[in-house]
């Protein structure tokens, strides 16, 4: 048994039942994407070369192994955040709308696993 | 599920023609990166299952419509970048005045399209013959 109070359980929450949660993860997220989207960017750019011999020894060195799984992890996580705001706004009807964040929230984690098992199989087992 | 609270709709709300546009474009270019973190994911696994597949993979990503793609995940993250800082500014309560937002909202337009043109300008140029 709680010893909080009913109003101490529900201070906070707002009108979705869990406060400002969701809000202030689109934010973190945000804030992690300005340097790591910047950094991913400008090493496309800057790679001597794309072909695979340089890609896979890029992408096997521990910084950007490291960067770019933070990377995939942020980016579908703050990706998942957005859709599910314009899934909410956009889409009225209750079923759909329901089977549509699901549907999109399975994907993302399909997506970042795939990503992230992609990085770490080039890092580990060289697939050359 | 309890239903979440809502952004005003654009079908019922009547908004100044700066948010129309800001807002409207930040979650454009935000579910086009999200398209662009599809192929990135796409361009991983295919280097992750070898040389092969990579080569059998290139012929879609090297493509003139992947080009095409390419220089619209860079415009898309040189606006969702810009906008998003100005959205990280107000949510420490600051520039929120009308006269405030709409100067700022002019400059992240003017901002974003030339951050857009010279990062697809240096790409294209870098990877020219790619």
């Amino acid at each position: 048994m709680s010893l909080q109070t009913p109003l101490g359980k529900v201070r906070g929450l707002g009108a979705a039942g869990n406060g400002v949660h969701h809000w202030w993860v689109q934010r973190l997220t945000a804030v992690a994407l300005v340097p790591l989207g910047v950094w991913l960017l400008v090493s496309l750019v800057t790679l001597p070369a794309l072909d695979f011999v340089t890609l896979v020894s890029w992408i096997g060195g521990t910084w950007t192994a490291t960067l770019l799984s933070v990377f995939i992890l942020t980016a579908s996580w703050h990706s998942r955040l957005g859709l599910q705001v314009i899934i909410e706004d956009y889409v009225h009807d209750q079923g759909l709308k329901t089977t549509s964040l699901v549907l999109s929230g399975f994907v993302h984690i399909i997506l970042a696993a795939f990503g992230v098992f992609a990085v770490l199989r080039i890092a580990f087992g060289s697939p050359l | 599920m309890r239903a979440r609270p809502l952004s005003p709709h654009w079908t019922i709300y009547r908004m100044s023609r700066y948010s129309v546009l800001t807002s409207l474009a930040n979650r454009a270019t935000g579910m086009v990166l999200s398209v662009g973190l599809v192929v990135l994911i796409y361009w991983l696994t295919a280097l992750a299952r070898g040389a092969r597949a990579y080569a059998r993979a290139q012929e879609v990503l090297g493509s003139d419509l992947a080009k095409v793609v390419y220089a619209g995940v860079i415009a898309a993250f040189s606006y969702h970048l810009v906008a998003g800082i100005r959205h990280l500014v107000w949510d420490t309560g600051r520039g929120l005045e009308k006269k405030q937002s709409q100067r700022s909202a002019w400059a992240v337009i003017v901002v974003a399209i030339v951050l857009a043109v010279v990062c697809i300008w240096w790409a294209f140029r870098a990877r020219e013959g790619v």
